[in-house]
């Protein structure tokens, strides 16, 4: 696989390994929050934690789009399918997420439910096409990089006049959310959070830029690298933040200069732009609600919108007791700090979102963590 | 076969498994015309043979792949290869094959000759015989075309002791071939997936490589064919069962660059996707070397490595130092990766 392995090289690791323990500082503690779930499963596939010196620790964030869903709209979800009777359309990530009832999409189809995995948004409208006779409601969750592909698939529906598709919107946004956790100290119910810098986004980047990521660099005083998604890229910009670190700088940094501009990709913007709006407030997993921080669509595509289309209840998210998703979600504690992880919750029976998604920091840690665990018992 | 006005509607009907007349046609007409045998000519309920001196085995596979036809193999040679390796897996010489079928109202008999002859050509190159078999049909959308449920009987050559407990520390791992190929290769035939690559099943019978194998080293500990689940889940298993832990390493892991790009693309870790044509081999140290060389001579294990060795932990882990030079459990797939593989 060309232009892959590069970034995959062990003998570049070993070099950069060397270079960042010379210039980490043995007397401070370096603690990098790596937004995207993305970066986190790199980490653990690559073992990418193992080649930086101890005091260089990564805290795992939010960016997982199944992980911040709350369970309110799985449940709205599972009612579209049991109330509505609509065909539902979903990643695969998403199906296997509990509600608050405890029930998952999977459990739902299991039962008898018309769900349908999906592996992109061209497959749900391809469902539509081929039921004629039914209600199609495609399960659209994810960050901006999953936005424009919900929105091209909006604008062939009303191209081709599907009448029977609908989409049921969970966009969100990554800046809101990366400012809500920078704000937590101030909210009375959250623990702060102690960060260092940030590796920034890498596909959410390539859509909306390296633009919005200045404000929070200036107005928190605190580093920002957009990394890319290889081992090789998490640890260069791994050692783009120490630097800025050092040297008590504050800026936004662009490792991923080959994928990343600062002003974005402009025809997916101005896509998004077209079909969606913001909402004035969206419930997140573990963050709670977030001003601004996600999308719906526009008033004049309403007739496409599922929550509209179709009557729902309302679905108050709950949590299971002990779960401390919401907690290592904002990056306030460890997978490992959880009494249910590996006990009661494990990925063949997760009870948070964050065993759910294989970018879950909870499955990252319980599939390819142990390794480190057990040494570090061991030791 | 159109000529008979009981199979003229070239699709299998309700009738077909009734028990009548018409079931007697497409069972002369299909099953018997390609998978014909004595043993199967005999047309009784059950097919009798002489025992051979020495232990049998005993195996038995049901197939619900989707799609039926896909790149470098079908349901038939799938249920045939997948039975013939679960004896090859304890060193056994793979003898005589059972056959069900469950069909679905409406299946072509034109796909299901095809199905059948690919059956009695993987039998041909494998030298065993169906020789006894079930046929049943349900309405419409109660099956998905075509299962077939094999199960077979084989003979375990003298002074082999094959089996999944027998993993020691210090033995070494080895695999005969690129892993990932069938499970790339379904995936890519799904229609709405729409990539195309060229990527083939790697279906295939072991029990020939295995046979080379025993003679090179009888002496083998364990043997066991990376299905459902894919290496990782292979060698979980096999850890497990003999409370062992396992150290890999990734680089000497063969993987195909198509099924590599394929898995990256997707979002697979190409451990965790199906194979049916390779196997592992866990042995003593000083047996590897003479094994891999037999395995290397034959065609289905010409590209076979040495992928790790078996190591002391009570918790029974399969670690991989990466080829990025850190370290990670290599662990069970949670939940489904692909639907119906095999």
């Amino acid at each position: 696989m060309k232009y892959i392995e590069e970034f995959r090289d062990g003998s570049t690791a070993r070099k950069l390994a060397g270079a960042i323990a010379r210039e980490a500082d043995p007397e401070r503690e370096y603690r990098f929050m790596e937004f995207c779930g993305g970066h986190t499963h790199a980490i653990f596939r690559y073992g990418v934690q193992a080649l930086l010196p101890d005091n260089v620790r990564f805290v795992h964030g939010p960016g997982c789009p199944v992980c911040v869903l709350p369970t309110g709209r799985i449940d709205a979800a599972i009612e579209l399918v049991e109330r509505h009777d609509v065909i539902l359309c979903s990643y695969g990530d998403a199906m296997r997420v509990p509600g608050g009832g405890r029930r998952s999409l999977l459990q739902v189809k299991a039962a008898g439910g018309d769900v349908r995995m999906v592996w992109s948004s061209r497959d749900a409208l391809q469902v539509a096409r081929d039921n004629p006779q039914r209600q199609v409601v495609f399960f659209a969750i994810g960050f901006e990089t999953t936005t424009p592909p919900t929105a091209v698939a909006l604008q062939q529906a009303e191209a081709e006049g599907l009448e029977n598709f609908s989409v049921f919107c969970n966009h969100v946004l990554t800046p809101s959310a990366i400012q809500r956790i920078l704000d937590a100290p101030e909210l009375r119910e959250m623990e702060p959070v102690v960060i260092d810098g940030f590796l920034g986004p890498s596909h959410v980047s390539a859509i909306i830029g390296s633009r919005p990521y200045e404000y929070f660099a200036e107005e928190y005083q605190k580093p920002v690298v957009i990394a890319g998604f290889e081992p090789l890229d998490v640890m260069q910009s791994v050692r783009m933040l120490i630097r800025q670190v050092n040297r008590r700088q504050a800026r936004v940094e662009n490792q991923y200069t080959r994928v990343v501009s600062r002003e974005g990709n402009a025809r997916a913007k101005a896509l998004v732009a077209e079909f969606f709006e913001l909402r004035r407030s969206f419930e997140w997993r573990g963050l709670g609600e977030v001003p601004y921080s996600a999308l719906r669509i526009k008033g004049d595509h309403a007739e496409l919108d599922a929550e509209r289309r179709f009557p729902l209840s309302d679905h108050p998210s709950r949590e299971v007791r002990g779960c401390l998703c919401p907690a290592i979600l904002r990056g306030t504690r460890k997978p490992t700090d959880c009494r249910l992880f590996g006990t009661a919750c494990t990925p063949d029976d997760p009870k948070g979102s964050c065993m759910v998604s294989s970018e879950g920091a909870c499955a990252a840690y319980w599939t390819y963590g142990r390794f480190r665990q057990a040494r570090e018992s061991a030791a | 076969m159109s000529r008979d006005p009981l199979l003229a509607s070239g699709r299998v009907e309700m009738v077909h498994g009734s028990g009548g007349r018409a079931m007697s046609r497409l069972v002369e007409a299909l099953f018997l015309r390609h998978l014909d045998n004595p043993l199967l000519r005999q047309g009784n309920d059950q097919a009798q043979f002489p025992v051979e001196a020495g232990r049998m085995v005993m195996s038995t596979d049901g197939h619900v792949v989707s799609p039926l036809f896909f790149p470098g193999g079908d349901i038939g040679s799938l249920s045939v290869h997948g039975t013939i390796n679960d004896l090859a897996m304890a060193g056994a010489r793979p003898l005589w094959l059972s056959a069900a079928f469950v069909l679905e109202e409406g299946f072509p008999l034109e796909s299901l000759e095809r199905i059948v002859a690919s059956m009695a050509r993987a039998c041909r190159e494998a030298g065993v015989a169906v020789v006894t078999g079930d046929t049943k049909v349900v309405e419409r959308g109660k099956a998905d075309g075509v299962f077939i449920t094999t199960t077979g009987v084989g003979v375990v050559p003298e002074g082999v002791e094959i089996s999944g407990d027998r993993a020691r520390p210090g033995d070494a791992i080895l695999l005969s071939g690129p892993i990932g190929n069938h499970g790339v290769a379904i995936l890519a035939s799904r229609e709405h997936l729409g990539f195309e690559t060229a990527i083939q099943s790697d279906s295939a019978a072991l029990h020939g490589l295995v046979a080379e194998m025993v003679a090179a080293a009888p002496g083998i500990h364990c043997l066991r064919d990376p299905t459902r689940g894919g290496l990782a889940a292979t060698l979980n298993e096999l850890a497990r069962q003999s409370r062992v832990g396992m150290r890999l390493r990734e680089e000497s892991i063969p993987v195909e660059a198509g099924v590599a790009a394929a898995c990256e693309l997707l979002g697979l870790d190409p451990l965790h996707v199906a194979n049916e044509g390779r196997l592992v081999c866990i042995c003593a140290p000083e047996d590897a070397e003479s094994l891999l060389e037999a395995m290397r001579r034959h065609p289905l294990g010409a590209r076979a490595a040495r992928i790790g060795e078996v190591v002391a932990d009570e918790s029974c882990l399969v670690q991989m130092e990466t080829r990025f030079g850190g370290s990670r459990v290599v662990d069970w797939l949670a939940g489904e990766q692909l639907p119906r593989i095999c």
